[in-house]
């Protein structure tokens, strides 16, 4: 494959993935208020969380100020979000397979990051190898060596154990789909490519570092340097412009099942905004055809709500 | 080995899908490790012509479509409400909360372990909570979703939609409580519950089918007339003043429910079947409200003296129908706020599920009887002495008022203070068990449900209670299990029945107020009568 054509699929790779985010965001938001649908424990109820309890425990909870924790939900969603909690107390052996998996992610995630720091470093004119004169140079490199040697190990190993459990495992048998096997296996081909490709030929990075460095400056033509680090590229490419399509976006769609209904206790007071939203969607036209509703996509949400039943 | 069931195999049409043998049951602990001290087991029996394919037990009883033709266009309105249930003029309700669903699951198996039903029943597959929320989801991504007919099936297995998959569904959304507990352990945050509330919802405002006890004998019957008990306002202020007449008699106080109060503080709203099945609940609480000085009243407004609201659990427009006009019999009688009796579907639906349906002037405050009662037997304004209630208590947390609204520890507080020796359930708080009665099936019976409610879906609570007591399981140590909800009361009561635990192991059932109640030393000791049960 081309330089050239690897850093279009890059780029392209880059854009399919901020667009299928951004829309599968925007698909989400764009859906009006609905019913609550609350589950406890709510991380913001501040003293009340550890148990579970809600400001419905207080007398007149409609006359009291509403506590709201932001410290709780940051206590509530980042051992979630970097350690799998609920995964830890519900389902220990497949934590054990699914924690290094998700965390060497986020460690390659922040790889890639230092990757670009180290490339906007060398075009700054900081060279970014061991024993230089440039502190940050020297300390770019090392982190960006430790990220992806550890990223790259825990991940794999992840990978691996998720697919020996679907493949083995009796208790998912039957709910395994030939998309599960295909996309844990195509995160294990592109892992161990970049584990080898890291044994073998890239031990510090600089040759991934140069190409994200012709990515940056869209020096298009500019050579990879080694046809595995080009295929490394070209399958973690492919990936990321594959995740958001699939339900493992759930790596950000997971905001929303908490923010947006488990944890979404906000009431509905006379003259407010939710009120407003609440309004506007009782006036929706409905169709449904059971004879109790008598909807004729005339009468609205609320024309069937408020209309009396046939004696 | 059993040959395990497969989602796509709910679409063959086979005599049964599973069977439901209680011999795969989970053991409990003693005296239940005896098999004679166990209820048998009642057979299914059914005509040909009632759809019955999917287990031994039948909750809705859909006759079977007498042509190829009815089978078909049954499918096809399947299909068009499905469609309804992902647009958001026909399902804002639940459109966002829905599609994430269907979207997200991993198929990590998690859930299952939660599920008291699935655990119950021996782990019986088609109980598993992803079982059927992976059936819906088939059909989702395979009929509704572009290029589903290939990508359906290579992101989620295959399924056929057939009128057997259509009837087994139908029966299969009665087969789970909706009490969320599934829900809580997905690391994702996948509602498989959700599920269970949408099909439903599906086969009432599209094709008309629910079970006959949530629709025809329950709200619309409270719609038309009053009450799901058949009580018009008539007959159910007749019976308070029985009520009122027996608690004056019992207590020593003179009791006098006010009714239709212009102005009071309070509107009481009770789950009636409390007036008929468990009278000394709102009797309870008319002692403790005239002894506290409370201004209250119920509403003899139709249906405002029942607070039950079964469309919470299969129909979103007879939820608000039954919600709106709780709220107007409130705004009529200008109240300062709602308190809602020992319900906790009642509590739930009209405290947070109606809170997005009731706006302007309807939006009447509302609380639960949990924290009403805290703030009364703390103000000092009851006299009350808790050696009176010197007997074993342990307390089922209702999934809809705990789990589902965070009412956790006010109940708690009135246990501490007023019962010696009230012991946890384990697990307890939001993490408990439903009592197995849940989204309705408390007052499901007909062919053997009620017999499936005892062994199954009520089994793990009959283990938690058991083993909450295991210090004395003697009958002669009367022990009180305090369920401060009437449909948890109505499950809890066909247990203890079937299982004979009065007798067995001395075990009674009853509401918070009337530990309340029993403590109060202006009230003639013993109002809990240990003999009734
Ligand atoms: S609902 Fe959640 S826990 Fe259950 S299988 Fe799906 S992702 Fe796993
Ligand atoms: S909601 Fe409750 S009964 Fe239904 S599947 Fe989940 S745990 Fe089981």
């Amino acid at each position: 494959m081309s330089s050239a054509l690897l850093h279009v699929v890059t780029y392209a790779a880059f854009i399919v993935f901020v667009v299928a985010v951004a829309v599968r965001i925007y698909k989400i938001q764009s859906m009006p208020v609905h019913l609550r649908w609350d589950l406890y424990p709510v991380a913001h109820e501040g003293k009340r969380s550890h148990y579970g309890g809600s400001y419905f425990e207080e007398l007149d909870w409609w006359k009291k100020p509403r506590e709201f924790s932001w410290i709780g939900e940051l206590r509530g969603m980042l051992p979630e979000m970097l350690f799998i909690k609920a995964l830890w107390e519900n389902n220990r052996p497949l934590w054990y397979r699914s924690f290094p998996f998700h965390f060497g992610l986020y460690i390659l995630i922040g790889w890639v990051g230092l990757l670009v720091v180290g490339a906007i470093a060398q075009i700054a004119g900081i060279p970014v190898e061991a024993g230089t004169g440039s502190i940050v140079g020297v300390a770019i490199h090392y982190l960006t060596v430790l990220a992806g040697a550890f990223g790259l190990i825990l991940a794999t190993i992840g990978a691996a154990l998720l697919l020996h459990r679907r493949l083995t495992d009796p208790e998912v048998e039957g709910y395994t789909s030939p998309a599960h096997i295909f996309n844990l296996a195509a995160f294990l081909g592109a892992l161990l490519v970049g584990f080898l490709t890291y044994i073998l030929v890239d031990p510090t990075f600089a040759l991934a570092r140069g190409y994200v460095q012709s990515l940056i400056v869209f020096n298009v033509s500019a050579p990879v340097g080694s046809s595995a680090v080009a295929l490394e590229f070209l399958l973690f490419s492919l990936l990321l412009a594959y995740v958001p399509l699939t339900h493992m976006s759930h790596f950000f769609t997971k905001y929303f099942f908490y923010h947006k209904i488990r944890w979404d206790d906000e009431p509905n007071f006379r003259g407010s905004r939710l009120e407003k939203e609440i309004t506007e969607a009782i006036g929706y036209p409905v169709t449904w055809a059971a004879p109790h509703l008598k909807a004729d996509g005339k009468k609205n949400w609320a024309d069937i709500a408020t209309e009396e039943v046939d004696k | 080995m059993k040959k395990k069931i497969k989602v796509e195999d709910i679409s063959r049409p086979t005599e049964k899908l599973t069977r439901t043998d209680p011999k795969d049951f989970k053991p409990l602990p003693p005296p239940y490790d005896k098999p004679e001290n166990l209820p048998p087991w009642v057979p299914l029996k059914v005509s040909d012509d009632i759809e019955s394919s999917l287990d031994d037990t039948i909750a809705v009883a859909v006759p079977k479509p007498k042509t190829k033709e009815e089978e078909q266009e049954l499918v096809r309105k399947f299909l068009s409400g499905l469609e309804k249930l992902f647009t958001k003029e026909n399902n804002w309700t639940f459109l966002q909360l829905l599609t994430l669903t269907m979207e997200h699951c991993a198929k990590c198996q998690t859930c299952s372990d939660a599920c008291h039903i699935f655990e119950a029943s021996g782990r019986n597959e088609v109980y598993r909570p992803s079982y059927r929320s992976e059936v819906l989801r088939r059909i989702y991504h395979k009929y509704l979703k572009p290029g589903g007919k290939f990508f359906g099936k290579w992101k989620h297995g295959d399924i056929d939609l057939n009128w057997t998959t259509v009837a087994r569904l139908i029966e299969l959304s009665y087969r789970c409580n909706i009490c969320r507990r599934c829900a809580q352990t997905c690391p994702i945050g996948v509602d498989n519950a959700l599920v269970t509330h949408e099909l439903r919802k599906l086969f009432s405002q599209e094709m008309g089918i629910a079970a006959r006890e949530l629709h025809e004998k329950g709200s619309m019957l409270q719609l038309r007339v009053g009450s799901s008990t058949g009580m018009n306002p008539l007959v159910v202020k007749d019976n308070m003043d029985f009520i009122d007449e027996d608690m004056s008699e019992k207590t020593g106080m003179t009791i006098k429910t006010p009714w239709d109060k212009e102005g009071a503080d309070v509107l009481l709203i009770h789950n009636a079947g409390e007036i008929m099945a468990w009278p000394e609940n709102p009797g309870a609480f008319a002692v403790v409200l005239e002894a506290a000085g409370v201004s209250w009243t119920l509403s003899s407004d139709i249906p405002a003296y029942d607070g039950i609201n079964y469309g919470l659990w299969y129909d979103d427009f007879q939820l608000a129908r039954v919600a709106i006009k709780h709220a107007q019999a409130a705004k009529k009688l200008g109240v300062k706020k709602i308190v809602v009796g020992e319900c906790g579907h009642s509590t739930k639906s009209l405290m947070v599920i109606a809170d997005r349906v009731l706006t302007g002037d309807l939006n009447v405050p509302r609380e639960s009887a949990m924290t009403f009662l805290e703030d009364l037997v703390f103000s000092g304004k009851l006299k009350l002495d808790p050696s009176r209630n010197d007997f074993p208590v342990t307390l089922h947390d209702p999934c809809n008022m705990v789990r589902l609204m965070g009412i956790v520890e006010p109940q708690r507080r009135i246990l501490r203070h007023l019962c010696p020796k009230f012991r946890e359930m384990e697990p307890h708080g939001v993490h408990n068990y439903c009592c197995g009665g849940g989204s309705g099936f408390a007052i499901m019976s007909g062919y053997n449900f009620q017999s499936w409610r005892n062994h199954v879906s009520g089994r793990k609570k009959l283990e938690q209670v058991l083993n909450a007591f295991q210090d004395d399981l003697s009958p002669e140590t009367h022990k009180y299990l305090c369920a401060p909800c009437s449909n948890c009361k109505g499950q809890l009561r066909d247990i203890l029945f079937a299982y004979d635990a009065w007798e067995k192991c001395g075990i009674l059932y009853g509401g918070l107020v009337e530990l309340i109640v029993n403590a109060m030393t202006d009230v003639k000791p013993g109002f809990i009568e240990w003999e009734w049960h």
